[in-house]
């Protein structure tokens, strides 16, 4: 969609005719949707993690260790990376339909859900080795 | 043309040739409002809060790793710049937040009369501005309050 270029027309048929009548693009709608509900359950998530944030405000590593070896803290800690990062994709995917357009769109939306995949990812391993084998060693 | 969407902007002169039609106003056209500044600031501050969650998984890691990958962090997080950092994430998080609430709401088709949506943006504001400084009043206080308790032992 270059704004400055002449127009060139390749196809014969009226764009506008192969678009009437076609319908809506049929999908979207659950991308959407789930927008919205990982957003509704990062609400809750959300308020429990300020309250833990308030509790590990300058905290040294074994109070962190001690407190993401808790089942309930790993737990929902889990839940808050993997919602947070799925909300994230969703969100930046939106960005990406927005300004993206043409060839790069692919390389794009592909490039971000590898680095969201990667990321969340490295959050859920990081919990998991927190609450199950974290390294309290000097040298370590 | 290629793309269907060029379908009504590419038209014709009167000698033949073609031509694009120009797009509709875009935002220097229009009166600054602050719905528009609150609607693109959320998409930014969805933005830096996924960066600011990237390195919230840095600090997680670190703590996992051991000791001295903690010690690294912290020297971040205990940096004039790192808490200006922190400071940043906070307030791209609680924007983000308020802003989703407000959208969940008009979803449900709640708030969503021009006159209402006026109404809100500036609560929205000072809802964002209060609960940013009231949380990092929290967090940098009991900060400083585990520090000195740490020291004092």
């Amino acid at each position: 969609m270059n704004a400055s270029h002449t127009p060139r027309i390749d196809v014969m048929r009226s764009q506008l005719g192969r678009a009437r009548g076609l319908g809506s693009a049929k999908t979207g709608v659950d991308h959407w949707w789930l927008e919205r509900m990982s957003a509704v359950a990062l609400v809750p998530l959300s308020g429990w993690f300020v309250i833990q944030v308030l509790r590990l405000a300058g905290a040294e590593q074994q109070d962190v260790v001690e407190w993401g070896g808790k089942p309930v803290n790993a737990s929902m800690l889990l839940a808050l990376m993997v919602l947070t990062f799925y909300h994230m994709q969703l969100g930046l995917q939106v960005i990406i339909d927005d300004y993206v357009h043409g060839k790069a769109h692919l390389p794009a939306s592909l490039l971000l859900k590898g680095a969201a995949l990667l990321i969340g990812l490295f959050a859920v391993i990081a919990v998991l080795k927190l609450a199950l084998a974290p390294s309290t060693k000097a040298g370590a | 043309m290629q793309d269907v969407r060029d379908a009504l902007y590419i038209g014709h002169r009167s000698d033949g040739t073609l031509t694009r039609r120009p797009m509709s106003p875009h935002l220097q056209v229009y009166r600054f409002r602050l719905s528009m500044f609150l609607s693109i600031a959320n998409r930014a501050a969805g933005v830096a809060a996924a960066a600011g969650s990237a390195l919230g998984v840095c600090w997680l890691s670190a703590a996992a790793k051991g000791p001295e990958s903690f010690k690294k962090v912290q020297k971040v997080t205990r940096n004039p710049l790192g808490k200006l950092a922190l400071a940043g994430w906070t307030l791209a998080l609680v924007y983000h937040f308020v802003a989703g609430l407000r959208h969940l709401a008009w979803d449900t088709g709640h708030r969503f009369e021009k006159k209402e949506i006026n109404e809100d943006g500036p609560v929205a504001v000072g809802v964002t501005v209060g609960a940013t400084l009231v949380l990092l009043a929290s967090i940098f206080g009991v900060a400083a309050c585990r520090s000195r308790k740490k020291k004092a032992s």
